[in-house]
């Protein structure tokens, strides 16, 4: 399915490398995130627009789809278990849900205490939150888009190097109307952002084939 | 809906002074599901949760928690709070990313997202755990039970942790996912996730908690139990006084992340 851009473009950004974005995707609208340069992580958690309580579970989507990886046709699901949105195209092939945001805390468990003053996911995700009337208790683990996260057979994992590209899309349909909050991932310190994070663009549009 | 034995032959409950003798006459009835109290010498508390309950815990550092899956169908849905703090709190992605290892076993971390431990597992002679698939939902279990309310037949762990969580001033925004001791869920390696079932009757696991915590603890199928019908048999759960993890402990330096991680919990006072 060729994916381009419509009359009907909503929205048209281009997130700066390292920083925080937001925006309201209405019930039928198509949300695309292109990895402009490739291999970018791109954090992401989604929330009923109308009721904040109501949000991205990474449990429910795990649970729904009976895998850890997301791509085309995973229905990303809330803590109530009703769909928010879903992957109707991907280039890339998977992305994560298990590993979380990066922060600064937890960069000083996985690379020392001198990450610790280091910009990270959760600092853009309480930032742009905020805005939002969200604070840290409606952080929850995210999806991270184009981040590469294999489970070997002992369950060792970890954040390796990506499979994305200059260009690659993801195609989100809005299932009902979400409030879309991302980290352009600012991480130096593993591969999620090939250590050189670089700007992404977020493309809402009207309708298109279901 | 509690079954209350009806006063026949005894004072009636017509009066006040009536009906008070009959609530009185049942004290010390013993039912499999409750709590022991006072609780057993050398225990903090000690307590059996109902297949399909929930309890909640504010215990001190140190504590020891055991779960027993007593009959071999339980599934322990674990959610833990810094009592006092409950802005720092269990985060079930950390604790798999920064240990490198998505499965629970002998030695793991319970992370908070603060970069502090919560709980060190201290012992396991189960294995099979979950930190990915989190708890049923009513909507899930209404479709695949016919119901998921908490007080009905098949209880969905989202709706008893929610009300575990009201009970200590906390709200639904407040839950993060749980992690699930005692039904095991694997990760084939093209991302499926493959139920590993349970243990059998008698498996137990310790947890030790780092920091002063409140658990909320909800016992119900795991999302992911394959079977068509609603299985949850009892959880013991008790817990001893202890000390947290310090040096000389083998847990304090197991890997380099788990001795930040005990760096940070033991500097909690400069933050």
């Amino acid at each position: 399915m060729n994916v381009t851009l419509l009359e009907s473009t909503v929205l048209d950004e281009v997130v700066p490398a390292r920083a925080a974005w937001s925006a309201v995707v209405r019930a039928g609208q198509w949300l695309t995130v292109t990895d402009l340069h490739g291999n970018q992580a791109v954090d992401c958690l989604l929330y009923d627009a109308h009721d904040t309580a109501v949000r991205y579970s990474a449990a429910d989507t795990l649970q729904a789809s009976g895998s850890v990886f997301v791509t085309a046709g995973t229905v990303l699901m809330s803590n109530e278990h009703t769909p928010l949105m879903t992957v109707v195209e991907d280039d890339c092939g998977r992305h994560d849900t298990i590993a979380g945001a990066c922060s600064k805390e937890s960069n000083t468990l996985r690379y020392g205490h001198h990450t610790g003053s280091q910009h990270a996911c959760v600092e853009n995700f309480l930032a742009e939150g905020a805005r939002h009337g969200l604070g840290k208790r409606d952080l929850v683990s995210n999806i991270n888009w184009y981040m590469n996260v294999p489970v070997e057979a002992d369950g060792t994992l970890g954040i390796v190097d990506g499979l994305s590209a200059p260009g690659l899309r993801v195609v989100l349909r809005a299932e009902r109307d979400v409030l879309v909050l991302v980290s352009n991932c600012p991480q130096v310190n593993n591969p999620c952002n090939g250590f050189d994070p670089t700007p992404v663009r977020m493309t809402v549009t009207e309708g298109g084939p279901r | 809906m509690t079954e209350t034995p009806r006063a026949e032959g005894g004072p009636g409950t017509a009066t006040t002074t009536a009906a008070r003798a009959h609530a009185r006459s049942q004290a010390g009835t013993v039912v499999d599901c409750m709590p022991q109290l006072p609780p057993p010498d050398g225990t903090l508390w000690s307590e059996t949760v109902a297949g399909g309950g929930y309890t909640q815990l504010s215990l001190p550092a140190g504590a020891h928690v055991a779960l027993t899956d007593r009959d071999g169908d339980a599934c322990a849905h674990l959610v833990l709070f810094v009592t006092g703090r409950p802005w720092e709190r269990l985060n079930p992605a950390d604790t798999v990313k920064v240990q490198w290892n998505a499965y629970l076993a002998t030695g793991s971390q319970l992370l908070s997202d603060q970069g502090r431990v919560l709980a060190t597992l201290v012992e396991d002679t189960s294995g099979r755990h979950d930190a990915l698939a989190g708890a049923s939902t009513a909507a899930r279990n209404r479709a695949r039970y016919g119901d998921g309310s908490a007080h009905g037949p098949s209880p969905a762990g989202r709706e008893l942790l929610v009300l575990a969580a009201a009970k200590q001033g906390l709200a639904p925004r407040d839950l993060p996912a749980p992690v699930s001791f005692f039904r095991g869920v694997t990760v084939d390696p093209d991302g499926s996730l493959r139920p590993a079932g349970s243990a059998g009757p008698g498996a137990r696991v310790v947890l030790r908690l780092e920091q002063h915590a409140t658990l909320l603890l909800a016992n119900t199928a795991h999302p992911l139990d394959p079977r068509p019908a609603w299985h949850c048999t009892p959880l013991r759960v008790t817990a001893t006084p202890g000390a947290v993890t310090g040096p000389g402990d083998p847990h304090w330096d197991a890997t380099p992340e788990r001795h930040r991680a005990h760096l940070n919990t033991a500097a909690l006072g400069a933050r």
